[in-house]
């Protein structure tokens, strides 16, 4: 299975994908592999596990929150791995979702190695552009990852056209200018950023921050290919656990159903 | 005082260097841009108004009356010899840059990129500030130049530098104390960048000191390199010959690169920078950077940082909330690399001893982050003996370290003091 399997999968039944985010470690190892199983058999398609990072600056209160919680209890970096594969044994399919420096640190071949022996797709980099990147774009061919970099409103069009170049598996397209957090309303942007990224790319583009709920999914989903859900499942997990999760995740992915999937551009 | 210098402030900005980073900021393998994508096109915006502005005559007039009249450039260069004595006998020279209006260094690079602000036509300024004199700065030329500004101040720092907060408010700003993580510098950094990415299209964050992805390192590195051009004319005026050592403090490495940067060429100078060593680097409770920490990317850009095995970044630690800073600037890291500059640790009781020193022996109280740099001078001038001249960069001065050095002498007993009394009400309240 490849991020593009997952989307073809989809696309297969009339629809677009759901991808949900957890973060590793949250509340501890044990208890973020049972929430992200939850997520899996709840509907979700592809999940982005966070590793948890001290200086999240594209991240709201939530999942601030939460990378405290896991860094509290003690999460290391090499734990990502232990979670990917275990998710990844259950019959999930993962890519991780983490800022830059953790990688660095860890080496950015050695991580991509890492990743890749333990069944992870691909790595979404929040703080990593494409002009800076590589060291990374060489690890992630050398051992068949996925690289999601994100265009965001306020990308020129050379910017998209260079972002969406360098990606593979797919484009995360960030639907409104901030950081990670559920909104009641999905911004007005968010089908102008993905209609401006279409024309670049065949690669099929998801759109996130401030989804929540089933209605909001439909809504992203007959504009874009998958729909990307965080802080929700964070606020979920804290709330009602693996329950809360698994609903949040059935709520979502009868939205996505909903939808249909986006006309062709 | 306005003898000497036929330096004008926007020198630095007009005319390169010969020390500059290639097209996309990096200094060798630091700096760069690890950044949100989000942010790249505001990045791109201010590089392109920078570089605009570099060449036009009215902004860069306007800098230096401001400078002139505003500021109150140049600084003076004060001899020092009664430190002196306790320094080996070597000849200390100080660069005032705590005599600077506002008092300190910060208002060099916040004019500049307040007018910059203007220019871009935006109307809101977000600052982050650690001791609260970049902050302070900022309020000022956002009073000065009618502009919305918004700083954002970690809650311990706001603690310990109640009285800046005060400043700012009264100054018109909004000062938002900052409860995420260690709650000092480096958070308040974090919580500037998220309103950035939400704010951008309105906001100019004006960053305080060379750290941050490209543009920031180089353009206020430019802002402040007035300071070692300065000081190079004055004290060959003053000595007629070049100093043996130029000292600064070095949290972000604002004040340091801007007087370091006359010097880089003169290979006779040593330039050292003293970073924070809070209880001692074997407590692990400190702030040296480049001492002690290693290359990784934090706050958009690839420099040193203290950081554990998986690249967390570590708490730091000083007595001074402006070196409190677990980062540094990429230039600083490239000049430790190449080894033009040399990076060594003061503790916060070094740090103190020389606070008061300095006070008794010449009527001065410096900055605690200054006090660093003042302590290196006088260990320094211990080791070099009596023919050493040592160029000492005074970047900020000490009013607002007062109720901090009072407690740490003795001076007042706790709950007397004035922080104890108001500090808090001050830091907590009136956020309205």
């Amino acid at each position: 299975m490849t991020v593009s399997d997952v989307f073809t999968r989809c696309a297969a039944q009339g629809r677009g994908a759901l991808v949900g985010y957890l973060p590793a470690g949250f509340p501890t190892v044990d208890g973020s592999v049972d929430l992200i199983s939850a997520m899996v058999d709840g509907g979700c398609d592809l999940v982005e596990v966070g590793i948890p990072y001290s200086d999240p600056v594209m991240d709201g209160p939530t999942i601030q929150a939460a990378a405290e919680t896991a860094l509290r209890a003690g999460v290391r970096l090499r734990d990502v791995f232990t979670v990917v594969e275990r998710v990844a044994a259950a019959g999930g399919s993962a890519v991780v979702m983490t800022y830059y420096n953790p990688v660095l640190r860890y080496g950015v071949d050695a991580f991509a190695r890492d990743l890749a022996a333990a069944g992870g797709l691909g790595v979404i980099t929040p703080d990593l552009i494409p002009d800076e990147a590589d060291e990374w774009l060489a690890a992630s061919t050398a051992h068949g990852l996925d690289r999601i970099f994100l265009v965001a409103p306020s990308s020129t069009e050379e910017r998209i056209a260079s972002t969406v170049a360098a990606c593979t598996g797919f484009v995360y397209a960030t639907s409104i200018m901030g950081v990670t957090g559920a909104r009641d309303s999905v911004a007005d942007v968010a089908p102008e950023i993905v209609a401006r990224t279409r024309p670049h790319t065949r690669l099929p583009i998801g759109v996130g921050l401030g989804v929540r709920s089933g209605e909001q999914a439909a809504q992203v989903a007959s504009f874009a290919d998958a729909v990307i859900v965080g802080s929700a499942f964070v606020s979920a997990a804290t709330d009602r656990g693996t329950d809360g999760v698994h609903d949040l995740a059935a709520e979502l992915a009868d939205g996505v159903r909903r939808a249909g999937v986006p006309a062709p551009a | 005082m306005a003898s000497s210098t036929g330096v004008k402030p926007s020198d630095g900005v007009a005319n390169r260097s010969g020390h500059e980073p290639d097209e996309r900021g990096h200094f060798g393998r630091y700096g760069g841009r690890f950044v949100p994508e989000a942010l790249v096109a505001a990045l791109d915006e201010l590089a392109a108004a920078y570089e605009k502005a570099r060449h036009d005559d009215e902004f860069l007039g306007e800098l230096d009356r401001l400078h002139r009249d505003y500021t109150g450039r140049p600084s003076p260069l004060t001899d020092a010899p009664k430190l002196g004595e306790h320094a080996g006998g070597a000849r200390i020279l100080l660069k005032r840059e705590d005599l600077n209006h506002t008092g300190s260094h910060k208002i060099n690079n916040v004019l500049g990129q307040a007018l910059l602000t203007k220019r871009m036509g935006k109307k809101r300024v977000i600052a982050e500030t650690g001791a609260g004199q970049h902050g302070v700065a900022t309020a000022t030329a956002c009073a000065l130049l009618d502009l919305e500004c918004v700083v954002y101040m970690g809650e311990v720092d706001t603690a310990r530098q109640a009285l800046n907060v005060a400043r700012m408010r009264l100054l018109g700003a909004t000062v938002i104390p900052v409860r995420t993580g260690s709650r000092t510098l480096k958070d308040a950094i974090n919580e500037a960048l998220r309103d950035w990415v939400t704010n951008v299209d309105s906001t100019h964050y004006l960053l305080g000191t060379v750290a941050g992805p490209h543009p920031f390192p180089v353009m206020v590195r430019d802002f402040h390199r007035v300071i070692g051009m300065e000081a190079r004319e004055q004290v060959l005026e003053r000595t007629g010959r070049l100093p043996d050592v130029v000292a600064a403090c070095v949290g972000g490495g604002s004040n340091a690169i801007g007087i370091f940067h006359a010097f880089i060429d003169d290979p006779s100078v040593r330039l050292i920078g003293f970073e924070p060593g809070g209880d001692g680097i074997e407590t692990g409770r400190h702030g040296a950077t480049l001492a002690e920490g290693s290359p990784g990317a934090l706050h958009g850009a690839m420099s040193y940082l203290l950081q554990d095995e998986d690249g967390q970044t570590s708490e730091s630690y000083s007595i001074s909330a402006g070196l409190d800073y677990p980062g540094v600037g990429p230039e600083h890291a490239l000049l430790k690399d190449i080894g033009r500059a040399e990076y060594q640790p003061v503790t916060d009781a070094e740090a103190m001893e020389a606070f008061a020193l300095l006070s008794r022996t010449e009527g001065i109280i410096p900055a605690i982050e200054s006090a660093h740099a003042v302590a290196g001078a006088v260990r320094l001038g211990r080791e070099l003996g009596p023919d050493a001249t040592i160029l000492v960069n005074v970047s900020g001065r000490g009013d607002k370290d007062v109720d901090t050095a009072a407690k740490w002498f003795g001076m007042i007993a706790e709950g007397e003091s004035a922080e104890d009394a108001d500090g808090t009400a001050i830091a907590d309240g009136g956020r309205a």
